[in-house]
């Protein structure tokens, strides 16, 4: 009953993990062939796997754990698509209802374990209730804000020799969740009002207009005002980035250009973001002289931490279409001295791009390859077109700072969160969802070790992920900070005894390339991705003292106050 | 400044553990909590007790309104209002005591609702303020023992929480 309303939604992959509670279902699953099941090695990467397919395509992931330590193991990946608003099933197996409660075999209490970082969750207390619940849990979780529901299934609910008439229902109500289908008229009027009548506008976008699908929007709204915008970690290339409209990245690692634009604006245009702690620095020194018109699909980010003046609730992708009717008449009514106060914005702007705050420094006689370096390379080797999914650290800045994405889905990592171990199994859920397509990987050696085990899954599926491993032989992030704000203690930041990830690799039957001079790096990355049907891991050794800037000046920074290289700040 | 916050919920096992939840993990605080189902059994009216300023309250009321099983919801104190609390009270009350604590109760229109050779028990209905004061009105050394509802309101007049 569970696998045909899996199928009847149209289900195409599952990721997980069999176990003692998942039985019948496992059962159930072996005698169709709609869905395809995916078997990794641990279950934080069937969660991943599932979160990186969601990610790619738009549609929910789906995933299937044991009760007990299955479900307490897919925590973090349920945790990471909380956090960054990913729809996700997570279908969980628990004991046998009579047992519930009674510290029986691989027990755990999935529902209150998840509850903090679930949209919503079910107990399914009888059978004949399953098709309406899987309904409602794909429902909540790609409605509205998108998030993970978990589905806690007793064994003897699924137990095959029950019987029961099944009919998937076409549509569910439900009186206590109703998510927001436009945006508020006379709000947007006064939005309207606000972006007509400014001097120094920004628009500042998030991931919610990649989960929106409102990139095409925000790119059409943001050319007929010709204003500024910028992009958070989690929505990039929502907006091309290599137009001459997109200032960089905003935040802790923002660009110069972007972070000043932020500070010096006086209206600032919000839309499917958060004002998250890694954007605003010290939030009383936010944006001093901006009027803020915050656009998101969900009332409680909106005045959570900064104040929004005009206040948008409703589906970005509805509401910038409606803005973008009633902007068309204001443009062309524009003022030579509208204009000209654009063009004076612009001249600024133009003026902090000067600064190329991205350029890499280097001494030429200095033999060491830059993480940088080999982002370039990479964007070169991959035509700038890959799916490109990160772990967590300095890689993961280098990446998203290196690699300017164009297309909306096509950069995947774990922001809110910030999980390591997030950027293999995500680059295998992409891979399964796209077998065409060429998907990297960009990580480090710390990362990496965090789900190393799904190698195994990549050679039973042939998954041809390409693995880009920006060695420094260090935990680069805790070292800076280390180096920048404890003196230099280098506290457990190392990474001693590691594996020859060459030869780990090639026992699992793939690829493995090392780079350890500045000539090999693009011919290297190029033979690396030429290889289209086998997975590729490039160990790039990097400069292990290299630092990612621009970096915020904390406590107490402004969004202006920079790190803009060693010792150098605004 | 005290809030009350009136929710109407569905009547669902984890329904309030939710709402609890969601107190415990953006730590806002819980003064007093009082749930029961309503005239329509399948629906749920908590009702709780909570310090917040105008900013915080604003994101209670969001973040509860983010609960699935949250119908509909309403901050009391925002308008005009009836609150009630119930307290029951077992005071001891043996010679002279006995009439005297018989006379506190009536002036606050308690009710003794169980006698014994050497105890009250009282029963108490009106605003928290009122229970306080009548605490605060018999010897502290006779308390022996208190249970107090937490509050339940109403908006005045027509106004309605409903579906």
């Amino acid at each position: 009953m569970l696998i045909r309303s899996l199928q009847d939604e149209g289900v195409e992959y599952v990721f997980g993990y069999p176990g003692g509670a998942v039985l019948h279902i496992y059962d159930a699953l072996f005698k169709q062939n709609q869905i395809q099941h995916v078997l990794v090695r641990h279950e934080q990467a069937a969660t991943h796997m599932a979160d990186g397919y969601a990610r790619a395509t738009g549609k929910p992931g789906v995933v299937f754990v044991t009760s007990g330590p299955g479900a307490t193991n897919a925590i973090t990946g349920i945790a990471t698509a909380y956090m960054d608003s990913i729809p996700m099933v997570v279908v969980s197996g628990q004991v046998q209802s009579h047992l519930i409660g009674t510290d029986s075999f691989q027990e755990t209490d999935m529902v209150g374990i998840s509850r903090p970082i679930v949209k919503h969750s079910f107990l399914v207390k009888s059978a004949p209730d399953i098709p309406e619940t899987i309904k409602k849990a794909f429902y909540i979780a790609t409605s509205g804000r998108p998030g993970p529901v978990v589905v806690d299934v007793p064994k003897d609910i699924t137990n095959p020799t029950d019987l029961f008439d099944y009919a998937y229902p076409e549509t569910v109500a439900m009186r206590s969740y109703s998510p927001a289908t436009r945006g508020h008229t006379g709000q947007i009027k006064k939005a309207i009002k606000l972006l007509t009548d400014c001097e120094r506008p920004m628009i500042y976008t998030g991931g919610g207009v990649v989960q929106g699908d409102a990139s095409d929007q925000l790119t059409r709204l943001a050319r007929l005002l010709g204003f500024p915008v910028t992009n958070t970690l989690m929505g990039l290339g929502a907006y091309p980035g290599t137009d001459q409209q997109f200032l960089g990245m905003l935040g802790m690692h923002g660009t110069f250009e972007a972070n000043n634009a932020m500070h010096h604006c006086d209206l600032l245009l919000a839309i499917g973001a958060r004002f998250d702690d890694r954007v605003t620095n010290t939030v009383s020194k936010f944006c001093p002289y901006a009027r803020i018109i915050h656009v998101d699909i969900d009332p409680a980010s909106i005045s959570k931490t900064v104040n929004a003046d005009v206040p948008i609730v409703g589906p970005v992708d509805v509401v910038l279409e409606e803005m973008i009717r009633l902007l068309q008449p204001e443009v062309e009514a524009r003022s030579a001295e509208q204009t000209a106060r654009l063009a004076d914005w612009w001249e600024q702007i133009e003026g902090w791009r000067q600064q190329e705050c991205l350029k890499v420094l280097r001494d030429e006689d200095d033999p060491k390859i830059k993480p940088q370096e080999a982002v370039q390379a990479l964007y070169k080797a991959t035509d700038g077109r890959a799916y490109v999914t990160s772990d967590v650290g300095q890689h993961q800045m280098f990446a998203a700072l290196y690699y300017p994405f164009d297309e909306s889905r096509k950069w995947i990592n774990s922001g809110g969160l910030g999980t390591m171990g997030f950027g293999l199994p995500a680059a295998m859920g992409v891979q399964m969802a796209f077998p065409e397509e060429m998907v990297v990987c960009v990580t480090g050696e710390g990362s990496i070790q965090m789900n190393i085990q799904e190698l195994s899954t990549c050679s039973q599926y042939g998954l041809p992920v390409k693995i880009i491993n920006l060695n420094n032989q260090s935990l680069g992030m805790v070292k800076q900070w280390q180096d920048m704000q404890y003196e230099g203690r280098h506290s457990h930041s190392y990474m001693d005894s590691l594996p020859d990830f060459i030869s780990l690799v090639e026992s699992y039957g793939h690829v493995g390339f090392r780079i350890e001079s500045r000539d090999d790096l693009l011919p290297t990355l190029e033979e690396a991705m030429s290889i289209r049907n086998k997975l590729v891991f490039v160990d790039i050794m990097v400069d292990p003292s290299e630092h990612v800037y621009p970096m915020h000046v904390a406590p107490n920074g402004s969004m202006r106050d920079m790190w803009l290289r060693k010792g150098v700040r605004t | 400044m005290r809030r009350i916050i009136s929710v109407l919920m569905e009547n669902e096992a984890g329904a309030l553990s939710r709402v609890i939840g969601l107190f415990a993990q953006r730590n806002y605080n819980i003064e007093t909590l009082t749930v029961a189902p309503t005239e329509d059994e399948t629906l749920s009216r908590l009702t709780m007790t909570t310090f917040a300023g105008d900013e915080q309250v604003e994101q209670i009321t969001k973040h509860l309104n983010r609960l699935i099983e949250v119908v509909k919801l309403v901050d009391l104190t925002e308008g005009d209002h009836i609150e009630r609390e119930l307290m029951l009270i077992k005071l001891k009350a043996s010679g002279a005591q006995r009439a005297e604590v018989k006379r506190t109760a009536d002036i606050f229109r308690g009710q003794i609702i169980d006698v014994t050779q050497s105890a009250y028990t009282i029963q108490l209905t009106g605003t928290s303020e009122k229970l306080d004061a009548f605490l605060r009105a018999v010897p502290e050394a006779s308390v022996l023992e208190v249970v107090r509802s937490g509050v339940s309101g109403l908006s005045r007049g027509e106004k309605v929480l409903s579906t």
